[in-house]
């Protein structure tokens, strides 16, 4: 038989301040968290300080068929050929160091000894993958201008 | 006589020294043991220490100071820190030249700056010595446990100070090691990547842009990395020193031996036996026994003896740090940062070596699986090892010291044997070059998960698993463990520092580098 204590009522007596109770509590760890989050949203640049990522480089005609031209303060290889001129990042796709063009057209990584061929394929060393290709457009002005956000497939060449 | 205010008055003023002495401090000197317990129990900074202190605890043998001289530099740290604001000015254009000033023009100023270069690298020498101690004295164990877990919080926050104190002078070696560090806090990207799924999800990406406010190191960076560095980690870090302190007391002191408490109970009746009821308020403290009779004669008033011990410390560290200061100045390359021109080798500070040599194999597989299987490790070592018997001694006795030895040997064999392998027959890339050329996004995978480093971590399991068989103890498995991933973290510390010159390449000597021109 049951008595007056663990009766049906008195359980959902108890259930219910319980309720209440933890109702309480994760509110307040609810709005704190709310807090939290809606205070870390500001670490989150919603504008970056970098410039552009459109750069112009450059005429045409600065770049003859058949050169490869460092542009260092873009971080860049521009290589004209026959069949187009191409842009190749120098930002090694490991951890972000700059890489160098060797004698034999070949790319090395300082910080961690990486080796790219000439088209920018990996050799050998820890980058997930090759050197990036950039696109090339041709502004209004007749200058030509590189996207260093925007990735083309390797060996892309751009005729202008 | 009625009360005159005049006389009053002037015997105020001749007893001023003494009232106010007295309104300070309330204690008589402290010659008893009474006087000497209110001494420490009624001053606001001897309090955190507790009234009495069990001989065990003040034995060198038992902390060897590690863990106060850790706390000495941090403080050194402090001090020396302010001190270095009052000049320091966090902007890309200043900060490498007010570096320049501190260490050249103010007064004293380098050998303030030197201190606090010295002191940061103490710290972090002295802070995994001290883990190494608790480790081997087998501190870790319950109840201390939690203390643990705070520990490893304490290792992580202090790394932060130092990677993110590491850019401040904003010179070559400053932007080129924080541009690694923040490229492996990217590298998910690598796994995101291979799985082609970076655009919808991008942790990697989003930590970056968190951590430096932009795409590049930048002044953006700078003020991230100055704010955690002057304010947010050292807040954080006195926090949760001071849990670790508090933990200290609360778990019943420093771990010690059971033989280090002689029986209190008459024979037959056991700590075990006793009645836990009625020891009333006895019965909440942690320990197995009521402390009460037992601390009397195991225990000594902390003051003078803990202070002296903290004065002859904090007074040893003081005089190292600055007499080496005196001698060896801290780095500061001769040219700003200059992103352009990266520095080559571009090495991070020594403690990150390990890291780095990790990071060489696979960014993301050595900077982010390895270390966080690392963390992880650590952290549960405490849970899954719950053998008490040999807490408080060191290596756990005879067996546990020829355990670590043999971990020593087993771990130097695999670790240069994997090193020596690595460097005269290359990895994954320069076995099968087509096969890995053809399928980039595979390769990215097996080589996240097949790397010199991973099998590093594959040996030190293995070893370990096979002494929880042989040994049929989890403290023999887990001494085996840290034993090997210590070893490995200075070997590869050594190899990255000695070892490894321009492009990463292996030379036996600095002196065989090659001359690079810029
Ligand atoms: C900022 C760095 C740290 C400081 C300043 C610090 C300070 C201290 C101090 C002063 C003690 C008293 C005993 C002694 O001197 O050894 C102690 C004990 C202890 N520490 Fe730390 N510690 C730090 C980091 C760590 C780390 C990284 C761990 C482990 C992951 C750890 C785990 C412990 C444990 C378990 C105890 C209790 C030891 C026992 O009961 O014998 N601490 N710490
Ligand atoms: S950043 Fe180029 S190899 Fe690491």
């Amino acid at each position: 038989m049951q008595n007056e204590l663990s009766g049906p009522r008195f359980e959902k007596q108890i259930e219910r301040r319980d309720f209440l109770g933890l109702a309480a509590v994760w509110t307040f760890f609810g709005t704190i968290i709310a807090a939290i989050i809606g205070a870390l949203k500001l670490p989150m640049p919603s504008v970056f300080p970098e410039t552009d990522s459109r750069f112009p480089i450059g005429r045409p005609e600065e770049f003859p068929v058949g050169e490869a031209i460092h542009l260092s303060s873009r971080q860049l290889w521009v290589f004209s050929e026959e069949n187009g001129i191409a842009a190749v990042s120098m930002v090694c796709t490991h951890l972000g160091c700059l890489v160098k063009r060797q004698d034999n057209d070949e790319f090395i990584c300082p910080c961690h000894g990486a080796k790219f061929d000439s088209a920018g394929k990996v050799l050998s060393g820890p980058p997930p993958r090759g050197l990036a290709w950039l696109e090339i457009t041709l502004g209004p002005d007749g200058r030509l201008i590189v996207d260093s956000e925007r990735e083309v497939s390797a060996e892309t060449r751009f005729k202008i | 006589m009625s009360y005159n205010a005049t006389r009053q008055f002037f015997r105020n003023i001749r007893n001023l020294f003494r009232n106010f002495r007295e309104s300070a401090i309330r204690h008589g000197r402290p010659t008893s043991d009474r006087a000497r317990t209110q001494t420490v129990v009624q001053n606001f900074f001897l309090h955190i220490h507790p009234a009495r202190t069990h001989t065990h605890t003040l034995k060198w043998s038992t902390t060897m100071g590690l863990g106060i001289m850790t706390t000495v530099l941090f403080l050194i740290l402090a001090v020396t820190g302010i001190l270095l604001m009052f000049y320091y000015k966090p902007s890309v254009e200043t900060a490498y030249d007010s570096i320049k000033d501190i260490h050249y023009v103010v007064p004293t100023g380098r050998i303030i700056r030197n201190v606090h270069r010295l002191s940061a690298q103490g710290m972090v020498v002295l802070m995994i010595l001290h883990m190494a101690r608790v480790f081997y004295t087998g501190a870790y164990k319950s109840p201390r446990e939690f203390n643990w877990v705070v520990g490893m919080l304490l290792l992580i926050i202090t790394l932060g100070l130092s990677f993110t104190g590491y850019l401040l002078p904003w010179d070559q070696l400053a932007y080129w090691g924080v541009t690694i560090g923040s490229g492996i806090a990217g590298s998910p990207r690598d796994l995101t990547d291979a799985l082609g799924i970076t655009q919808y999800f991008d942790p990697g990406g989003l930590v970056r842009e968190i951590m430096l406010g932009a795409h590049m190191v930048g002044q953006e960076a700078l003020i991230r990395f100055y704010t955690l560095h002057v304010i947010v980690l050292p807040i954080a870090l006195v926090v949760v020193l001071g849990v670790h302190f508090w933990r200290i007391r609360k778990d019943g002191g420093l771990a010690r031996p059971v033989s280090a408490d002689p029986p209190v109970f008459a024979e037959g009746v056991g700590p075990e036996d006793a009645p836990t009821k009625s020891f009333g308020l006895m019965a909440v403290v942690r320990e197995r026994t009521p402390a009460t009779d037992k601390e009397i004669e195991n225990t000594v008033p902390s003051w003078p003896r803990v202070f002296r011990l903290e004065a002859i410390l904090t007074m040893v560290a003081l005089l190292i740090v600055v007499g080496l200061s005196l001698f060896i100045d801290a780095p500061l390359e001769e040219q700003a940062a200059d992103p352009p021109v990266p520095l080559n080798p571009a090495k991070a500070s020594w403690y990150f070596l390990a890291l780095q040599e990790l990071v060489s194999y696979s960014a993301f597989g050595g900077g982010m699986v390895i270390p966080g299987i690392i963390i992880v490790s650590l952290l549960l070592i405490p849970f899954l090892d719950r053998e008490e018997d040999d807490v408080g001694i060191w290596f756990g006795g005879r067996q546990g010291r020829r355990i670590t030895v043999l971990s020593v040997a087993y771990a130097v064999v695999v670790c240069v044997g994997v090193l020596a392998f690595t460097i005269n027959f290359g990895w994954l890339r320069n076995w099968l070059p087509e096969l890995t050329q053809k399928h980039v996004r595979a390769t990215q995978i097996v080589i996240m998960l097949f790397n010199p480093g991973m099998v590093f971590v594959v040996a030190s399991a293995i070893w370990s698993l096979g002494l929880l068989r042989l040994t049929n103890s989890t403290r023999m498995a887990s001494v085996g463990l840290l034993t090997c991933a210590l070893v490995f973290f200075i070997i590869l510390t050594y190899f990255a520092a000695v070892h490894r010159g321009p492009n990463w390449v292996f030379y036996w000597s600095q002196a065989d580098w090659p001359v690079i021109e810029h």
